[in-house]
Formats: structure tokens, C-alpha cells, sequence
């Protein structure tokens, strides 16, 4: 996995709330059987102005002049901006892989859906919580400063704004360790097969049912 | 000290350890597959030249991408049309094959939709922790078991060391008190709880579900509740385990049989909260008071008993909910004050794992039994959640009852519940569905979803819009007063 430490972005507004991950990839590229390409179809519907098909060349597509990301101001953006509950839905992981295959490294938003949020860490991408007011003050400032960049540093916690001010936010300590160092969680987990392996016997003991193979 | 929740005994029991950071790490005893979220899994799997830890704890199925259409269907994976669809299935069975999984397979007795097939086989028991890579994962709580989605990321992490990352989550319960009026089914409870609560409600939360309502519910009704409670946010739903949960399990083909069935069912009637136990949160609802459902919006939660009329958003105070409500309604062609009975459908979706058990279907023949479908209405697709439930069906002559009323009988799959096989809406079409989301685009670029139940759903292909199924007494019980 990509290490997060630090990083200065060009912020990109999602000024809606409820953002599914159906809005994020719909399904027709779930199809595919690979982790990276799904850049190019992020939020597909909100995109374009056809319907998309998995393997077509997108740069030939019409694109929806109204939708932030397609805004001149905004391309090469990799920090975005949303309102609650952004991610509900499907745990499909395909949504943090268009995210990240966009470009995209950094979420911040009032509230995330519980797959959703989970599913970011384990692709180098860092969800921010943010109270409701501060997250609406960014918006603001988003869209009234061309150029708006947010510096994220996940070692101390904080926000840096263009005008100086710094916003403390709130991380989990193991998922904060995994990003800094990029580390891989199986390999971690698998540090305590010996736990692991302990419980099992305990648990084959206790509920032997549970280990009989299905066959059909 | 207070005694503990359903949710916290089954963290308890399935607790390896909690580390330093406070994460800990949960044991996996069911992880069900699918062919969309675990190929880029078992990818990872290879590059890392691992190979999964317990596999008799895995059970695979394709259903998202094949077809429902009878021909195409019966020509096996390799006559999937769709190409890209067709290797997603081919890649399942080589994975499969490769990591010596159980998987059944397209067109063999045990396929079906991965939520139904677990509790149908015994797949899923009370007590399991089950995890699949799939939201509606929720679905297996019903049986008193913590079951919940996750990401493919996470598949992997299952399938290489049998446990999953997490944080406890926090108790909710959701009480739903008194008796349902007749012609209210689980999932009008369900929709009625999103309504209330909204999309997010549950977020970091598991749900019990619990009261007299569901205590009198049958095992699918609940599995219906808990398929959807993550549409209130909740990664878990789940049901304390009681007679007619035992009674449902006993005699599942890989249910306990013999000493073990009494050790297990032993077991399992401690899987209810204590009486002492203490919620974060208490959700309480009226049996009484809930109405036949239906969704108008984009969200699960824009959702208003049949008598209602489309919501205004002026009279919504939130600006964003606001702008959510008028964004919604362009999409679904819809104006604020409209009856709800005068939404006029297109199509109608019976199936899904929220409602395409046996007892879903028997409620939508009762509706067309002796009935046809309106002629305004292009298609009526009926489709069983498994093969089993096909299978029982037929023996029923469900089938026949459809098909006379101008339905169409289709073969287990995901279908047109989110649209990857070719069964999906035209831009613009209105569909009353008895599936879990109304996202836009959901169920084909540009439809309209309405989220109601089998019954309902029924009522409103023969009609053409939307009715209040207790109007519509069975055809028979009006011939016998007359
Ligand atoms: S029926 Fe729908 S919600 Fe259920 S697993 Fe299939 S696609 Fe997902």
C-alpha cells in the first residue's frame, strides 16, 4: 500500500449529501476483475452526459459542463470535499479504487458510511471527519478561491489552510500506523497466527459443528 | 454490572484479541463469496503466494452477473453473452478450482443469491460470525449470527487469516411493539425503520432488532429487516434467537445433525440480550401504526405510507436534505404533493435478496392469482432468490399463477436488482421493486426505483400504479362472499 504522511492537494467540491457508492462507480464496472483503470469513470453518471460501458475510450465521451470535477479550475485535484455520509450503500471497493486511481488521496466530510470508510484505509487513502460547520467553512472557501489547496500532515493530525490557519482531526491509531508506513494488514495479522491458531482449537472444542466442510 | 447485548456476547465469543491500538481482531467463521468482489481477492492472494486459511469456512456462488433469462441461462457459464460478465463467472470457477472451494455453481441445485442460499443451506447458523463481501450481508443476522459486508480488501484479509480488523461498534435496538395490521409485511417494517431513523441513523452501530413484531415474525420476514439495516447505516442487523429460529434451522442440510444439533441448540438459546443489558441507542415503533410502504426518492429513507402524497421540500428546514429532496425529485419525474397511488409504473421487480424467498413469492401470487397484468406495464419480472425456492415454487404452481397474469418467470440471480445482467431499466421507466435501493441508476442508467414489497409490487403491476394492497382482496376469497 501507498504511505500517507503528508500532502498538499488542489481541493475538489462533492457538494451533495448521501453520495452512494453506486454514484461513485456504477455497477457496469464492477465487472472487471482487476483493482486499477476505474479512474476514468468515477462518478460515471455525474460525468458524462451517455451512458458508460466498461473498456470505451472515455475521452471521446461528452462530458457534463456542470460537474466540479470536469471544471477547468479543478482538474489535478486530490483532495475532496463532501458533505455527510459520504460512501453509503454497497461496500463495493471498487469506490476507493476510482477514487484513488483518479488521483484523489484525501476525503473530508462530516461523515462517512462504516464500509466505505474502512475500505479507504486499505488503499492509501485518508477519510477526515470534520465537524459539520468546518466542513461547510471549506466549502466556502473552496468556492470562492481558485487554486484553494489543503495541506494534510497525518502525523500531527492537522489541516494547514492556504491562509494559515490549522485544523486538528481525529485518526484511528492502528489505521494511522498502517498509512504512514504503508504496511500491509495480513502480513500484520498473521504476526498473531498463533492467537489465531489457540482461539480455533478452543472454538473446534466448543462448537464442532462449525468446522465440518459444506459439501454439496 | 449490566448484563450484555446479543451483539455483545457474539464480540465476545469471537474474540481473538485486542491489540495495543486498541483494534482488535475478530475469528470468521462463515465468509461467503461472490463473483464481483473476490477476484482482485484471490489475485492477492496469488501474488502473495498464500493460500486461504480455513477453507471448509468458505462457500461461493455467482449471481450478480448471470442471467435470468432461461436459454441463455441454461447454456451454463459458457454461454453468458455478455463477454465481460462471462469471464467475471469463468473467473469464479477457476478460483475456485484453483483454491479447492465449494462453490455451487451457475446452474446447480444449491446456486442462488449468496444471502439466500447461506440461511436456506445452513451455510449461515445462529452463533457465526459470517462475513461476505457484499453490504447486504446484514441479511444472516436474522438467525442470530453477526453478519456483515465488507470490502475486498478485506476478503482477502478473511481468506489469508480468518479474522477481520475491527472496532466494536455501539447497540442500537430497534423495537418495533403491538402487531402488524394484516396486508403489512416485513418489509414495510423495515422501510417504516429507515424512514425513521434515515440512511445514516445506524452508522456505527449494530441493530437488534426486537419487540413483539419481530418476535411474531417469520425466519424470512426477519431476514428481510436485516438485509436492509444497512439502509440505516448499521453494518449488522441482527435477531435473538428463539423457537422459530431453531425450527427454521433444524434440518438444513448443513445444519448440526444429532449430538450436536443438542449441543448447539443448547448453545444457541443464550443468543439474546440480557434483560439488564443497556442499549447506546432505543429506536421505538408501533406495529399498529405502520402502513404498506413506498420509496419516492433517490435514498431508502424518502420513503411514505401508500395514503401519503410525495413530500414537499419547502417544508423541510435542513438546507441540505432540502436540495437532496428537489434533486430527487427531478431525477425521479415526480412533483411534491403528487398521490403516491398516481405514480404510474413501467416495470415491476420481484426478487432480490431482500424479497425473492418462497414466502415473497407466495405473497405477490396471492395478489395475481386470477389477475393480469396491466397492459400499460412493459414487463413483470418474477425472480427467485435461489434454486431451491424455484424449485419449491414449481412444486406450488406459483409459476403457473404468474405466468397466467402476463409475468415472467425468470431463474435465480441478482437480476434487475442492480442492473449487471441484462435485465435493467430504460431511462425515464418507473419500477416498483421489491429490492433494497433506489440509488440513482441503480437498476439501469436514468430509471426511477420505488421501493415497496412483494405484495405491493404485485398489486401495482396489475393496476398500473400504485394501490393500497389491502384494497385488493385475493380473487378468490371475492368470489366466495359472493
Ligand atoms: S440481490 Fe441485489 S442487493 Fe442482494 S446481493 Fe444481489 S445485487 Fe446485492
Amino acid at each position: 500500500m501507498r504511505a500517507f504522511t503528508q500532502h498538499e492537494g488542489l481541493v475538489v467540491p462533492m457538494d451533495r449529501a448521501n453520495v452512494d457508492t453506486d454514484l461513485i462507480i456504477p455497477k457496469q464496472f464492477l465487472k472487471s476483475i482487476k483493482r486499477t483503470g476505474f479512474g476514468p469513470n468515477l462518478f460515471d453518471e455525474l460525468r458524462y452526459l451517455d451512458e458508460g460501458f466498461p473498456g470505451q475510450d472515455c475521452s471521446a465521451r461528452p462530458i457534463n459542463p456542470d460537474f466540479p470535477l470536469n471544471f477547468p479550475r479543478y482538474q489535478g485535484g486530490s483532495v475532496l470535499l463532501a458533505r455527510e455520509n459520504f460512501g453509503c450503500g454497497s461496500s463495493r471497493e471498487h469506490a476507493p479504487w476510482a477514487l484513488e486511481d483518479h488521483g484523489f488521496r484525501a476525503i473530508i466530510a462530516p461523515s462517512f458510511a462504516d464500509i466505505f470508510f474502512n475500505n479507504c484505509f486499505k488503499n492509501g487513502l485518508l477519510p477526515i471527519v470534520l465537524p459539520e460547520a468546518v466542513v461547510h467553512r471549506l466549502f466556502e472557501e473552496t468556492h470562492a478561491q481558485e487554486g484553494y489547496t489543503l495541506t494534510i500532515d497525518l502525523e500531527q493530525q492537522h489541516i494547514h489552510k492556504p491562509c494559515g490557519e490549522t485544523i486538528a482531526f481525529e485518526v484511528d491509531a492502528f489505521h494511522k500506523h498502517c498509512l504512514i508506513n504503508g504496511l500491509d494488514h495480513i502480513g500484520l495479522t498473521l504476526e498473531h497466527a498463533d492467537d489465531i491458531r489457540a482461539y480455533e482449537m478452543k472454538r473446534r472444542e466448543k462448537a464442532p459443528w462449525l468446522f465440518d466442510a459444506v459439501q454439496y | 454490572m449490566a448484563g450484555q447485548t446479543l451483539y455483545d456476547k457474539l464480540w465476545q465469543d469471537h474474540l481473538i484479541k485486542t491489540r495495543d491500538d486498541g483494534s482488535a481482531l475478530i475469528y470468521i467463521d462463515r465468509h461467503l463469496i461472490h463473483e464481483v468482489t473476490s477476484p482482485q481477492a484471490f489475485e492477492g492472494l496469488r501474488l502473495a503466494g498464500r493460500q486461504p486459511w480455513r477453507k471448509d469456512s468458505l462457500v461461493a456462488t455467482p449471481d450478480h452477473n448471470v442471467p435470468s433469462e432461461s436459454v441463455e441461462r441454461a447454456a451454463g457459464v459458457s454461454g453468458i453473452r455478455d463477454d465481460i460478465s462471462r469471464i467475471q463467472v469463468q473467473t469464479l470457477d477457476e478460483n475456485c478450482r484453483d483454491f479447492d472451494v465449494v462453490q455451487f455453481g451457475i446452474n446447480e441445485p444449491g446456486q442462488g443469491i449468496v444471502h439466500v442460499i447461506g440461511p436456506e443451506t445452513g451455510a449461515t447458523l445462529p452463533g457465526m460470525t459470517v462475513v461476505c463481501g457484499d453490504s447486504h450481508t446484514s441479511t444472516h443476522g436474522a438467525l442470530g449470527a453477526l453478519a456483515h459486508g465488507i470490502g475486498t480488501s478485506e476478503v482477502e484479509h478473511v481468506m489469508a487469516t480468518q479474522c477481520l480488523i475491527q472496532r466494536k461498534m455501539k447497540n442500537m435496538l430497534v423495537r418495533v411493539d403491538g402487531e402488524l395490521l394484516p396486508g403489512v409485511t416485513a418489509k414495510d417494517v423495515v422501510l417504516a425503520i429507515i424512514g425513521k431513523i434515515g440512511t445514516a441513523g445506524g452508522t456505527g452501530y449494530a441493530i437488534e432488532f426486537g419487540g413483539e413484531v419481530i418476535r411474531k415474525m417469520s425466519m424470512e420476514g426477519r431476514m428481510t429487516v436485516c438485509n436492509m439495516a444497512i439502509e440505516a447505516g448499521a453494518r449488522a442487523g441482527m435477531v435473538a434467537v428463539d423457537q422459530i429460529t431453531l425450527d427454521y434451522v433444524k434440518g438444513k442440510p448443513y445444519a448440526p445433525k444429532g449430538e450436536h444439533w443438542d449441543r448447539a441448540a443448547e448453545a444457541w438459546s443464550q443468543l439474546h440480550s440480557d434483560d439488564d443489558s443497556v442499549f447506546d441507542q432505543v429506536v421505538v415503533l408501533r406495529g399498529e401504526e405502520i402502513e404498506p410502504q413506498v420509496s419516492w426518492g433517490t435514498s431508502p429513507e424518502m420513503v411514505v405510507p401508500i395514503s401519503a402524497n410525495v413530500p414537499d421540500p419547502v417544508a423541510e428546514g435542513d438546507s441540505t436534505k432540502r436540495t437532496g429532496m428537489q434533486r430527487a425529485l427531478e431525477y425521479m419525474g415526480l412533483s411534491a404533493g403528487q398521490r403516491i397511488s398516481d405514480i404510474k409504473l413501467d416495470r415491476v421487480f420481484i426478487g432480490s435478496c431482500t424479497n425473492s424467498r418462497i414466502e415473497d413469492l407466495r405473497a405477490a401470487a396471492a395478489i395475481a392469482k386470477g389477475r393480469s397484468k396491466a397492459d400499460s406495464v412493459k414487463q413483470v419480472l418474477i425472480v427467485p432468490g435461489s434454486q431451491a425456492v424455484k424449485a419449491q415454487a414449481e412444486r406450488e404452481g406459483l409459476h403457473k399463477i404468474f405466468i397466467e397474469a402476463g409475468f415472467e418467470w425468470r431463474e435465480p440471480s441478482c437480476s434487475m436488482c442492480l442492473a449487471m445482467n441484462a435485465d435493467k431499466l430504460g431511462a425515464g421507466e418507473h419500477c416498483a421493486s421489491t429490492s433494497n435501493r433506489n440509488f440513482e441508476g441503480r437498476q439501469g442508467y436514468g430509471g426511477r426505483t420505488h421501493l415497496v414489497s412483494p405484495a405491493m409490487a404485485a398489486a401495482a403491476a396489475i393496476a398500473g400504479h400504485f394501490v393500497d394492497v389491502r384494497e385488493m382482496a385475493p380473487v378468490q376469497a371475492q368470489e366466495e362472499m359472493a
